[in-house]
């Protein structure tokens, strides 16, 4: 059973890569939507998804983040991704099984999901 | 409405967090032999005065001004009452806020708590600066994390949102769990209320 004794491992393991992290406003911002609706449509799961991927992938200049609602709770949940010089782009509807994707080909190749976007999808609607 | 009751808790704590809590405490307790699940949130955040906490669970009342909407409150609040059980508000300017949720355990209608342990490491990633207290209770025995407790080991310079320590919070809270539920059985799947 794990107790506090490993988190103390845990510590001197990474005092040593402390400072690696690159300062946030140079980097890319995940952003996703964590008030009532984003909630209630399944962004918990949606959230730890990108916070593992990014991890997984050591994307030390990307972070994620939570904000509240933004106005369009039918499309929840809404992820959005801020890159320094470039416009932001929405993700709509988000799931788990998405995150991935988004990750590898926009977030590490630089070209956005076009069809997970609230583009593609306000045009299906 | 939430599919999970752990879902509710992320999102009424959440005005704990905008309320300018430092530290928020969150317990749940399964008393079996009275067929009784309590969640408690308590914070010390601004409070709220009497009129306020008549209007909390009104959906129509919000402090936000972007919306006239809020639906976190009240959906918790429907919750406890499909279950049999009711919803508390206990709350003093300047002090903070006490939110308790009463539902009936074997209900048919209660929804099951679901992913607690996921819904913690949501609040404190969300919000690294604010202590957190879960402890959950089950007939009697309970298991506790103390985000201060970690912040001491941890020391000045690592962050409790940094993706190893949410790791490895996530991983604490999930073990600990099971074995409150399932004493001895390490493998056990888990199960949840």
């Amino acid at each position: 059973m794990k107790s506090l004794a490993e988190l103390q491992a845990l510590r001197e393991e990474m005092k040593n890569k402390i400072g690696i992290r690159h300062d946030s406003d140079t980097g890319i911002r995940i952003v996703v939507g964590m008030a009532t609706c984003g909630i209630a449509a399944g962004a918990r799961p949606v959230l730890a998804a990108f916070t593992d991927e990014v991890a997984k992938r050591g994307l030390t200049h990307v972070s994620v983040g939570q904000t509240g609602c933004i106005g369009i709770c039918q499309y929840e949940p809404v992820v959005e991704v801020y890159e320094p010089g470039k416009e932001k782009v929405t993700y709509v509807k988000v799931t788990p099984e998405m995150v991935p994707t988004i990750v590898s080909q926009h977030i590490v190749n630089g070209s956005p999901v076009t069809e997970y976007t609230i583009g593609a999808s306000g045009a299906k609607a | 409405m939430m599919q999970e009751l752990s879902l509710n808790v992320l999102d009424v704590a959440e005005n704990s967090v905008r309320a300018g809590a430092t530290l928020i405490e969150i317990t749940v307790e399964e008393d079996t032999a009275a067929d009784l699940l309590a969640i408690t949130i308590a914070d010390n955040g601004k409070g709220m005065t009497e009129e306020q906490v008549r209007q909390v669970t009104d959906p129509f009342f919000t402090t936000r001004t972007t919306r006239r909407v809020g639906l976190g409150v009240p959906f918790f609040k429907m919750a406890a009452e499909l279950s049999g059980g009711g919803l508390q508000i206990r709350s003093q300017p300047g002090k903070g806020t006490v939110v308790t949720a009463r539902f009936g355990l074997g209900s048919i209608d209660r929804m099951p708590l679901g992913d607690m342990e996921g819904t913690i490491r949501t609040l404190v990633q969300g919000s690294p600066g604010i202590d957190f207290v879960y402890t959950r209770r089950l007939d009697g025995r309970e298991l506790r994390m103390d985000t201060r407790e970690f912040r001491r080991v941890l020391g000045e310079g690592i962050p409790l949102d940094d993706p190893q320590v949410l790791g490895f919070l996530e991983e604490y809270l999930r073990e600990n769990t099971r074995e409150l539920l399932h004493p001895g059985t390490e493998t056990a799947e888990e199960e949840r209320a």
